[in-house]
């Protein structure tokens, strides 16, 4: 834990600067802005469009640091932490149930909302919950279908169908 | 006497079948939600969120949208204790104290009489609840009215600053949450300038702004699903419970004996809901405590003393309307869950505020009324299915979990049909994930992700309008607001330093 708090404070410390840098770009149609010249206030007294974005990146920043000077004198919880960030459950949980949601991501694009969802339900129900296959094939099928109904038939809002496309067209 | 005329015709609003039904199917959603381990109302609410635009494409207003998700937010509160004394696991952090003495009795045995007196103790402290909101409501609504931008933005910072003076989290972690929700609120074009802005990495995604749900759906229905099965193993034990009619007559007589702490539970919790970062959690533990405190026996407590189950429960429920309050009638809202709300109403169509009362008295009256109805209706509903319901909680997590998945995915496509918003939504539940193990508060950032569009737009339409910061200290309304928030802001260091010099002394 105590590594994992001092990386993260380490990466929201860049990606602090990273908005203070993005909050300063200057107007797409005037590029000859200079940058940063839109955290201040213009002519009219008028806070810039990157004033309110800039400051908060650089509050942010200042806590970072703030969470990394805790982390040095060890006055944080996270920063005496004796546990892992993640034990091997915890590492094996996120890698096969992230996994499969990157993957259901995927197939979204491939199969559509329902294929994935019946692939998902089976990925899921079978290899992580070690279901039965019977429960298993009854809850992968009932559950894009009653989307089905829902979604397109009874709400019409369209969900993507990627290649089962044809499959759908008699329905 | 408008005031109860206004009610009225509220309350037949709300038993207009359409919204009587969704209320019931709201309240019976809301105590499945509440119940189970992980879900609180605040995923129930942000999950079912993009199913609300269906609810509105067929009854035309944003009425049943709310009362539908008011009912989730009612039913979640009453779901809370079920598993808090079956499973000694709280359906929900505002159901921590329940477990206290709710887990006792129910290994003595006597789990029906803690589900009884939980259950009615919450219908008593949301009634109470009920009428101190309906009195207090349309007052502080029409002092609300003479707020200009400095008092808006005022209000805004003391919200920021509840949460970090008395939101017991790491303070920089805090103050890096608000001010990291803040800045996801700004991305987009810029509202005064049309400037674009914030364009991460030039994926045009982003142009159209990081929408509200999709941090919300991302941060509870995906984040907070993996830190549960991250921590609970997906395992559970249940105790027995047996309910019929003579174990329910026994229950109510246990009852009387809880009166205590019903009413100090459910005063407690009204005026705790009312701050924005209090809510229901801390109303319900200092319920318990001063309960335990003011106790002639305070030993009983936490061996399965039934005023132990009462008090926290009643000042839950009490707190879910406690918190409508400062969201209705000053557009802050008092929790994660009626920030999901507020959003909700701005999806709507709404302009959440002082002004609401005024305008849409068609839509803030049924909604009060809607408080009431779904009172009875939770209460009826959670005593008669207390059996459904614990079978329920006998669903594997590993069936529950995906669903869930699946739910969130289809409802974030669903509400925008943009498939960068479901990798966003992903994305930020992974990111949310690893936040929530490392100890950065949450809540904070969907508070902010939330009030940032008013925020920002208030303080610079001040700066412009009167040329100077000083005018937040020297307006008669807003000057105390920013006071207040700016000792809120330096409690923790003031606190810091009193332990520091009591430690030399």
């Amino acid at each position: 834990m105590r590594r994992a708090e001092i990386i993260t404070a380490f990466i929201l410390g860049i990606f602090s600067i990273y908005l203070m840098w993005k909050s300063g770009d200057p107007p797409a149609w005037n590029p000859s802005v200079p940058r940063f010249a839109n955290i201040g206030f213009d002519e009219t007294g008028t806070p810039g469009s990157g004033f309110w974005p800039f400051w908060l990146g650089f509050i942010m920043l200042i806590c970072t640091i703030w969470i990394g000077m805790n982390w040095v004198l060890k006055r944080s919880p996270q920063s005496v932490s004796e546990e892992p960030f993640l034990d091997d459950y915890g590492k094996k949980m996120f890698l096969t149930v992230g996994g499969g949601l990157i993957g259901f991501l995927i197939m979204i694009h491939i199969a559509g909302f329902y294929g994935a969802i019946f692939l998902f339900m089976i990925y899921y129900l079978k290899f992580l919950g070690r279901h039965t296959w019977l429960l298993t094939l009854i809850i992968a099928t009932s559950l894009p279908v009653v989307s089905f109904f829902f979604f397109d038939v009874a709400m019409r809002i369209v969900l993507p169908k990627g290649y089962l496309e044809p499959l759908f067209i008699p329905l | 006497m408008e005031v109860l005329g206004h009610l009225l015709e509220g309350i037949m609003i709300a038993l207009e079948p359409v919204n009587l039904g969704l209320a019931i199917i709201g309240v019976v959603i809301g105590l499945f939600v509440g119940a189970m381990p992980g879900l609180g109302s605040v995923n129930g609410v942000a999950i079912l969120l993009p199913f609300t635009f269906v609810i509105q494409g067929f009854t035309g207003g944003a009425t049943s949208p709310m009362i539908f998700l008011a009912s989730i937010y009612y039913g979640a509160m009453y779901g809370g204790a079920i598993s808090s004394i079956t499973l000694g696991i709280p359906g929900a952090s505002t159901a921590v104290a329940t477990t206290f003495d709710g887990r006792p009795l129910a290994m003595q045995g006597k789990a029906h009489v803690a589900l009884m007196a939980a259950a009615l103790a919450s219908f008593v402290g949301a009634t109470i609840s009920n009428i101190l909101f309906t009195g207090f409501a349309p007052v502080l609504a029409s002092v609300a009215l003479n707020f200009g931008n400095p008092e808006i933005f005022a209000l805004m910072l003391l919200a920021f600053a509840t949460f970090a003076g008395l939101g017991g989290d790491d303070f920089p972690k805090t103050i890096f949450s608000i001010c990291f929700g803040l800045a996801l609120s700004a991305v987009g074009f810029d509202i005064i300038s049309g400037e674009p802005r914030l364009i991460f990495f030039d994926i045009q995604g982003f142009s159209h702004g990081i929408r509200f749900l999709v941090l919300a759906i991302g941060i509870y229905g995906i984040g907070e699903m993996l830190w549960t099965i991250n921590n609970t193993r997906y395992g559970s034990s249940m105790s027995n419970v047996e309910v019929n009619f003579a174990s329910i007559v026994y229950a109510l007589k246990k009852f009387k004996g809880a009166w205590k702490g019903t009413l100090i539970g459910s005063f407690i919790g009204f005026f705790v809901g009312i701050l924005p970062a209090a809510g229901a959690t801390p109303g319900s533990l200092m319920a318990y405590g001063i309960t335990k405190m003011t106790s002639k026996d305070p030993s009983k407590y936490g061996k399965g003393e039934v005023d132990g189950v009462a008090a926290p429960e009643a000042a839950n429920n009490s707190a879910s309307t406690g918190a409508m309050l400062p969201m209705m009638t000053l557009g802050i809202p008092g929790s994660p869950t009626t920030a999901v709300l507020l959003a909700g109403m701005v999806i709507w169509g709404l302009q959440p505020g002082p002004l609401l009362f005024a305008n849409q008295p068609d839509f803030v009256w049924p909604l009060i009324g809607s408080f009431y109805i779904s009172n009875f209706v939770a209460v009826t509903v959670n005593i008669l299915f207390i059996p459904v319901f614990l079978w329920m909680l006998r669903m594997p997590f590993t069936i529950l979990s995906p669903t869930i998945f699946v739910l969130s995915l289809v409802g974030t496509y669903a509400a925008y049909m943009d498939m960068f918003d479901v990798w966003l939504m992903v994305l930020v539940g992974f990111g949310g994930f690893f936040m929530r193990i490392l100890d950065y508060p949450v809540a904070p950032a969907v508070l902010a992700i939330v009030l940032g569009p008013i925020a920002e737009p208030t303080l610079r339409q001040t700066l412009l309008q009167y040329e100077t910061p000083t005018i937040f200290f020297t307006r008669p309304i807003a000057g105390p607001i920013t006071v207040c928030a700016i000792i809120l802001i330096l409690l923790p260091g003031i606190q810091f330093a009193m332990r520091k010099m009591r430690s030399k002394a």
